[in-house]
């Protein structure tokens, strides 16, 4: 127990990190015990693993490039100097502001964003995990909007983009609160 | 739209340099971007496959269909339009299970499905009726127990726990998630 605490890293962290094998552990006995073909099933899924990765591929390429670019002018030191104060008022970190902007536009993009912001500050720290909550724990607003609607034939949105919009902002609170309170 | 942002972010990065007097700084992010993306790719491909070969075990031990039934009762309470109709509420749970569950590409044309089976009885033609409106921001939102994109990523960045920040993952989408339901409640009111 006591080298439990003495690791340095504190129960919500532990709860995330047991989360990945408990899921797995749950999923394999249950197909055991529903005598799925598990082997085989994995597999199959994991070929379509490699196909997903593949087709994001040519966008994330594209984007990284253009956020390395936009890194490399100076471009995101300019934005955080501008509204920097403004954002550190309600708790958000300067740094992760251009995530935040980029995450209801485009799901490659943001995801650009987030592992230059990963590599740039570090994965475990507090700009590196906010980010990382920032990013998870929403979708692209803009284009589930414009798939879904399309699709069905409508044209009018009425109150989605304010209620999706609300919510992406109140999210991005969310995010940065959630990191430096739990 | 893409279209758009991409040549936005290109033009603002090159004249961004100029003024800053970093132009040699910015033809070596160029080149060394789309190195470091096929880096990121390969890197983080190994996650995402282990996560889709288990996601396939769980669909085929009927874990999704299950998920899927339990989810229909709430689902039915915050789309009133259609709580009777098994048609479209099938449609609607399986997408938010595949949501859940990170099956990205099986979501979209789950979601597709269920929309255009809501169009069918919708009296407002070419405007979307409340139940429509509260499906479209449910899925603006991210609810997902394992987002294994964000792992992948933070563990191609040599994070010591790429899925340590799961339960704020969790706790940030869930409030955001009610937070997106109760302002289409309260919006599809006044427009």
């Amino acid at each position: 127990m006591l080298k439990f605490f003495q690791c340095g890293v504190d129960i919500t962290d532990k709860i995330g990190i047991y989360a990945v094998p408990a899921v797995i552990v749950i999923v394999v006995l249950i197909g055991a015990f529903k005598k799925v073909e598990l082997f085989g099933s994995f597999t199959e899924g994991a070929k379509e693993g490699v196909g997903s990765v593949m087709s994001i591929a040519p966008s994330l390429i594209g984007l990284i490039v253009a956020v390395t670019m936009l890194e490399a002018s100076g471009f995101f030191d300019v934005i955080t100097r501008l509204l920097g104060p403004a954002c550190s008022t309600v708790g958000i970190p300067p740094e992760v502001l251009p995530l935040g902007l980029m995450r209801p536009v485009t799901g490659s993009g943001s995801f650009a964003m987030l592992s230059s912001i990963l590599e740039k500050y570090g994965p475990d720290s507090i700009i590196g995990k906010t980010a990382s909550v920032m990013a998870g724990s929403t979708e692209t607003t803009f284009y589930a909007i414009t798939v879904y609607y399309g699709a069905a034939g409508i044209k009018k949105t009425r109150h989605t983009v304010p209620a999706a919009l609300c919510a992406d902002m109140a999210g991005m609170l969310i995010a940065c609160l959630s990191v430096k309170m739990l | 739209m893409l279209n758009y942002i991409w040549f936005g972010m290109i033009v603002i990065s090159v004249i961004c340099a100029v003024l800053t007097g970093r132009t040699e700084d910015l033809s070596k992010a160029a080149v060394g971007g789309a190195d470091k993306a096929i880096q990121l790719i390969i890197s983080m491909a190994g996650v995402m496959c282990l996560w889709t070969g288990i996601l396939k075990i769980a669909e085929k031990s009927g874990i999704t269909n299950a998920i899927a039934r339990l989810l229909t009762p709430v689902l039915s309470l915050i789309m009133p339009e259609y709580k009777n109709d098994p048609d479209v509420m099938g449609a609607v749970s399986a997408n938010v299970t595949a949501n859940i569950l990170g099956l990205g590409n099986a979501a979209t044309p789950l979601g597709l499905k269920a929309m255009q089976r809501m169009q069918r009885h919708n009296t407002l033609n070419t405007s979307p009726n409340n139940s429509m409106v509260m499906f479209v921001v449910i899925n603006t939102a991210s609810l997902q127990i394992i987002p294994s994109t964000i792992g992948a990523l933070r563990q191609a960045a040599g994070s010591q726990q790429p899925f340590s920040v799961l339960p704020y993952i969790w706790v940030t989408s869930v409030l955001t998630l009610i937070t997106g339901v109760m302002l289409a409640k309260i919006f599809s009111v006044r427009s």
